[in-house]
């Protein structure tokens, strides 16, 4: 085979390779939502996290404006303590709520930030402190048969 | 005299695992000769090129080559000996997926930075010298045997070598092709100044170009001498090899038990 | 009887032992080699024509075809819980994560690796390598690791067109075929795969297996005995081992990273 025709199938089929990894790159996937230069993080305790794991989305008002970037146990409060890495576009208010949400009945659990009214934004390390926890199935329906059980003892 | 020797062997063995091939070789070849390494197959004929070309490290003795001791050669020193040595295998081993005038241009364009037209030039002259000038944009597909092997030796003297060692030259070769390529060793050898290392079991078609001769049997030299003097050797061994007997000190049965006894004749007829 | 089987079973035990010490010898040597590869790129590229351009059209429709299954099968299988939208994620996941790389890299195992060992071996059976050597040529640097780099470089490329292949498959099936909505297909697909976690790993693990499948390829080719059985039979050790080598890798590698997520 032609020494140039050789490189010219091989130069056709890098091309086509880089092509590939940028459809599946651009179309098909998309990229880490925050990387660190363009984030910061802010911390929030919670009692029970349910079943929230590590890179699960945050969002506000349904848009996801960041990611869990890391879950810890403190073992002094018992409780757990969560990063998360939010874009700097979005700011926050410093009475910012974070609630832990399931998206439908079964699907992932994601944290839900609710904006409050402070003038001051949170800035990178900075704490969230209220908190609500994952809502525990198993909990929820202890409580009910609680309640019901409650409700009938007069009688 | 001693600057005369170009490849000098002394007192070595070597074996593959627990089988010796060679014990205890010594051999001298001179600049300018055609020096012929005979026996029958399967004697360390050509364990002894790879020795010499150091593809293979004795077990035993040295190897000296334009008086370095391969033995004490690291790699680098090894390959620097190698640019001066061609090698011509015993079915010429071209590389098959390129083509004549690249399988000859390899070399030059390995170890030296000479302009594509000067390489040309080369390989042009190399090919024109084994008489294959006009097969230069063949493929070695395309080539006979004989061609192929007259190819490989062009490639062999790319470099213009100082010992160019040929294993079984001779073989699967007709009648013509024979001639032609003794022809052509002896030429090469005396029109370039190289040294020739001959490995072959042809008797008749190299005595008659060669200057001096070993004969190798079971790993040792049984006899040496010029063309003349092995033509007249009174040696049974040698006897036996120049005038191709079946029989002689060398057998023409491998060892076997008793032939009766190997058919179960004699004890069971008894 | 019996002495004689632990015997053989000693023997092959050793030997196998022997062979791998000289397989990761080999491979160090390829390594340190590699300046011709790099330094004269040409013979890389040749190399890059024979295992990545001639495994293009096994690739892109096998893939096209492992796709169009997919979206068959996990239509049918998704339909039964609702959820049909989920069709880009499951189609995509699959390919890029696991199937991209994996079937790739068993569909190069049998179709450059067994050429790789085929060549080298014949090389080594007509001497041409040993006519290299005594050329003050080393074969390693000139014939092994031009090959080496051409099969690492080309893997990652044919693993990403096998997976891009194989989502345009889905999407004709799932989309064009059976009637997924077209937006929930795609944007579903975006929100699910991770560039990071999912596409790089998957560049990754085809990287590996590239080295893998090559390696081994090369090693067996210049390790065959030089008889014709010697060759045949290396080549049918190539594609048996590196296809079990891919398979294994690509649990261990799948272990370690997708162990973080859900």
């Amino acid at each position: 085979m032609n020494r140039t025709v050789l490189d010219l199938w091989v130069g056709l089929f890098v091309i086509a390779g880089i092509a590939a990894l940028l459809f599946l790159a651009l179309k098909v996937g998309s990229m880490s939502a925050v990387n660190s230069s363009d984030s910061y993080e802010v911390v929030a305790r919670f009692d029970n996290i349910g079943g929230l794991k590590p890179r699960a989305p945050v969002k506000s008002a349904g848009v996801v404006v960041g990611r869990v970037a890391d879950i810890r146990f403190d073992n002094e409060t018992y409780e757990a303590a969560v990063t998360l890495r939010l874009d700097k576009r979005y700011a926050f208010p410093k009475d910012t709520t974070a609630a832990i949400m399931t998206s439908g009945l079964l699907g992932e659990q994601y944290i839900g930030l609710e904006a409050g009214g402070d003038s001051v934004k949170l800035k990178d390390k900075d704490r969230i402190l209220i908190t609500q926890d994952a809502v525990v199935l198993e909990n929820l329906i202890g409580q009910f048969l609680y309640g019901k059980a409650q409700e009938g003892a007069p009688q | 005299m001693r600057n005369d020797v170009l490849v000098e062997i002394e007192d070595v063995a070597f074996g593959y695992g627990a089988r010796p091939v060679l014990k205890g070789i010594n051999l001298t070849a001179r600049r300018g000769q055609v020096v012929a390494i005979m026996g029958s197959s399967g004697c360390g004929k050509t364990t002894l090129l790879r020795l010499i070309g150091g593809q293979i490290r004795p077990g035993q003795g040295t190897v000296r080559v334009a008086g370095e001791s391969l033995g004490e050669l690291d790699r680098a020193g090894l390959y620097r000996l190698r640019r001066k040595m061609g090698m011509l295998f015993q079915f010429g081993a071209l590389f098959t997926d390129i083509s004549v005038f690249d399988n000859v241009a390899f070399q030059l364009r390995e170890h030296t930075d000479l302009p594509e037209d000067a390489i040309r030039d080369l390989v042009l002259m190399k090919l024109h010298a084994v008489g294959l000038r006009g097969a230069v944009h063949l493929m070695p597909s395309e080539l006979s045997g004989g061609m192929a092997r007259r190819v490989a030796l062009a490639r062999a003297i790319a470099l213009d070598p100082m010992l160019v060692m040929y294993d079984e030259p001779f073989a699967g070769l007709d009648p013509i092709s024979l001639g032609v390529t003794g022809n052509l060793i002896r030429r090469l050898t005396d029109t370039l100044g190289l040294t020739s290392l001959v490995v072959t079991h042809d008797v008749q078609e190299s005595l008659k170009i060669v200057d001096y001769v070993y004969f190798v049997s079971e790993g040792v030299i049984v006899a040496e001498g010029t063309a003349d003097e092995i033509r007249a050797s009174g040696l049974p061994y040698v006897h036996q090899f120049v005038h191709g007997e079946a029989d002689g000190p060398v057998p023409f049965h491998y060892p076997a038990p008793a032939y009766a006894a190997d058919l179960g004749l004699g004890a069971a007829h008894a | 009887m019996l002495k004689q089987a632990i015997e053989n079973l000693g023997n092959r035990t050793v030997q196998g032992v022997w062979r791998i010490g000289f397989a990761a010898r080999f491979f160090l040597a390829t390594l340190l080699h590699s300046g011709t590869a790099f330094r004269r790129f040409g013979l890389t590229i040749r190399e890059m024509y024979f295992s990545g351009v001639l495994s293009l059209i096994i690739i892109l429709v096998s893939g096209l075809f492992v796709g169009m299954v997919l979206g068959l099968q996990g239509y049918e299988t998704l339909q039964t819980y609702g959820s049909e939208e989920a069709l880009g994620i499951l189609v995509a996941l699959s390919l890029v994560r696991e199937l991209g790389p994996v079937v790739a890299a068993l569909l190069f195992a049998s179709r450059a690796g067994s050429a790789i060992t085929a060549e080298i071996g014949l090389m080594k059976a007509t001497e041409q390598l040993s006519a290299m050597e005594m050329m003050a040529v080393d074969p390693i640097a000139r014939v092994v690791a031009p090959r080496f780099w051409a099969g690492v470089v080309s893997m990652p490329f044919l693993a990403a067109l096998f997976s891009a292949m194989g989502i345009f498959g889905g999407y004709l099936v799932g989309v064009q075929l059976i009637g997924v909505d077209e937006g929930s297909f795609w944007s579903q697909m975006q929100s699910a795969v991770d560039f990071e976690q999912d596409i790089l790993n998957g560049v990754i693990k085809s990287v590996v297996f590239g080295v893998a499948i090559t390696t081994i390829a090369l090693f067996e080719g210049y390790d065959a005995p030089p008889t014709a059985e010697g060759v045949s039979g290396a080549t049918t050790r190539t594609v048996v081992t590196s296809s079990l080598a891919v398979l294994a890798l690509d649990f261990v590698l799948t272990a370690f990273m997708f162990r973080g997520i859900n």
